[in-house]
């Protein structure tokens, strides 16, 4: 979502033919309409195509709910942890020198660059049997692949960076003025951090949230890596589409597709509304 | 996606004089790092300790084994397939939403951003049904003799849907900033507006354009849930070098899967690279615009 003002930037730049410029956005309509909208429809299409009644009985299926239980679960764990992690991150990078701090950000970014497969490939070798510390876990009998704590580990990994990156840029802009005066004015640090810093960054902090959420609640390839895809255990909402999928229950990926649909535009449709409130 | 270059420039402009008045330094610092090394680092170490297990020999040969080598192949022609399309598609967007006026604009603009909000599981999902035999592209394409579904157009059709925000966003705002005088003058001078772009407004958003590009590559590169579900996945024809990876696994052959996981990592960290430094040189470009 970005800035359609009312006067198009660039409103004085010459501009191309008529013509020339009709055909441009016919294409670029015709490729959208197609490439983006109707696939965009057409997951709706084929999970309310046999009715309303069809589509409840596929969401209500207990395979499915249990994999919308398992996936709201990851999320409510993942984003309070990512929150928390998130501004202590910015924290000591906005509000303090210290050698190594661009060496810090490119290691939190790191999950950005890296496929979520590959991500989902470091845990298996440091969790599995003969990783680093798999038979370490294996003697305390703690239980960590093919279970939640590792879809919750690897959930994390893929979306440390998202809070971090919309509240830092926020801090650093807005400076550390008003905290400094809070610490002439005796204020403790929990007192600045909660009556200065969260007031100040809500906005940037709750947007963070909803995109690390979105996230974790979407995310495939490093969960079914470390998922072990056990039915009705350890599916999560997109590893069950996967499942009906390949089980031909193509009507039944759908409906839970279309669930994963509705609430990617209820994020941008919250993305848009709150990057208006941030300006 | 980084905005490493953009986080430093910021911070660099406003120097703490007063050193650690705050407080929090050991316990945010002490979090972080924690945490950081936990999640991040550690596992990552783990892949790279895996393969230095492996040995150069063994490497090379698990690299450059016929089914591995296709893999790799098929992932790269197919994300440099779906990275020529964006880079198209992406600059005629682009363009089309900061200079041209026309009804539902606003809507065609958020549109832009479903490939990133949708699951990836989700978007291979309608994908690969839209143009399966009885899908309503399917329907069509098929009986004209074109393929997609099981094909390396299939897999080159997810990797392009998947990234398609990457060259429309860093572009979009470049071509917003872009000072309209030079343009003025160009026109001025004669020149066609095709001439224009060419000159004036192309160079100008070079940098972007590129950066765009190459976020797009290395998405495309490391995609996995759109691909799996269109591409069929036949050993040496449709099987992407990430999915080749995860079967290793499944064998047990953890060597396999570490070589392969390895290779992946390292274009991906060079691809990094070149976007962090097209990044600053596009920061600097725009600093000296303005």
């Amino acid at each position: 979502m970005s800035t359609t003002g009312t006067s198009a930037p660039g409103a004085l730049a010459p501009r191309p033919r008529r013509g020339v410029e009709r055909a441009l956005i016919g294409l670029a309509l015709v490729l959208t309409a197609g490439f983006v909208l109707v696939p965009l429809l057409y997951i709706f299409a084929r999970a309310f195509g046999a009715g309303w009644g069809a589509f409840a009985h596929n969401v209500l299926d207990p395979g499915t709910l249990h994999a919308i239980g398992l996936t709201a679960l990851v999320a409510v764990i993942v984003v309070p942890v990512n929150m928390a992690f998130g501004i202590a991150a910015a924290w000591a990078i906005a509000r303090f020198r210290f050698p190594g701090r661009k060496a810090l950000l490119t290691l939190i970014e790191i999950p950005f660059s890296i496929s979520p497969i590959i991500a989902g490939i470091c845990y298996l070798l440091l969790y599995g049997r003969n990783g680093l510390v798999g038979p370490w876990l294996m003697a305390l009998d703690l239980k960590v692949l093919f279970a939640l704590p590792g879809i919750v580990l690897v959930t994390l990994f893929v979306t440390a960076p998202f809070v971090m990156r919309e509240v830092l840029p926020l801090m650093q802009a807005q400076g550390s003025e008003q905290e400094e005066a809070a610490v002439t004015l005796g204020a403790s640090g929990w007192q600045i951090f909660r009556r200065v810093t969260l007031p100040n960054i809500r906005w940037a902090l709750l947007y963070g949230a909803v995109l690390c959420g979105a996230r974790a609640v979407g995310e495939f390839g490093a969960v079914s890596v470390v998922s072990g895809m056990i039915r009705g255990q350890t599916m999560t909402l997109p590893l069950q589409i996967e499942l009906l999928f390949n089980d031909l229950n193509i009507v039944g990926a759908f409906a839970a597709a279309a669930v994963l649909t509705l609430l990617a535009l209820v994020v941008l449709v919250l993305k848009a509304a709150m990057e208006a409130r941030r300006r | 996606m980084s905005s490493l270059a953009n986080i430093d420039a910021g911070a660099s402009a406003r120097p703490v004089r007063h050193k650690r008045v705050l407080p929090g330094f050991g316990l945010t610092m002490g979090v972080t790092l924690s945490y950081v090394c936990v999640i991040v680092l550690l596992p990552v170490i783990a892949l790279v300790l895996k393969g230095a297990e492996i040995g150069p020999e063994r490497f090379w040969a698990i690299v450059t084994a016929p089914r591995t080598f296709a893999a790799l192949r098929l992932t790269l022609s197919a994300a440099a397939m779906a990275t020529v399309f964006n880079a198209l598609y992406g600059l005629l967007m682009a363009w089309v939403l900061v200079r041209c006026e026309f009804p539902g604009k606003r809507i065609v603009d958020a549109l832009m951003d479903i490939p990133f909000a949708l699951p990836t599981a989700v978007a291979g999902l309608a994908l690969s049904a839209l143009f399966a035999g009885n899908g309503w592209y399917g329907a069509i394409l098929e009986p004209m003799g074109i393929k997609v579904v099981y094909t390396i157009w299939g897999v080159a059709l997810a990797m392009s849907f998947t990234s398609i925000p990457f060259v429309v966003r860093t572009v979009q705002p470049v071509l917003e900033d872009l000072d309209p005088q030079y343009e003025q003058a160009a026109a001025t001078l004669g020149a066609s507006s095709f001439t224009i772009f060419r000159k004036v407004v192309f160079p100008a958003i070079l940098p972007a354009f590129m950066t765009g590009v190459t976020l797009s590559f290395a998405r495309s590169l490391g995609e996995f849930g759109a691909v799996v579900f269109i591409a069929g996945n036949l050993p040496m024809q449709t099987e992407i070098a990430s999915l080749l990876a995860v079967i290793r696994l499944e064998e047990y052959d953890y060597n396999g899967a570490s070589a392969i996981a390895l290779v992946l990592l390292a274009i991906a960290l060079v691809l990094l690279g070149v976007s962090n430094l097209l990044q600053a040189r596009a920061l600097r470009y725009k600093g000296a615009t303005a």
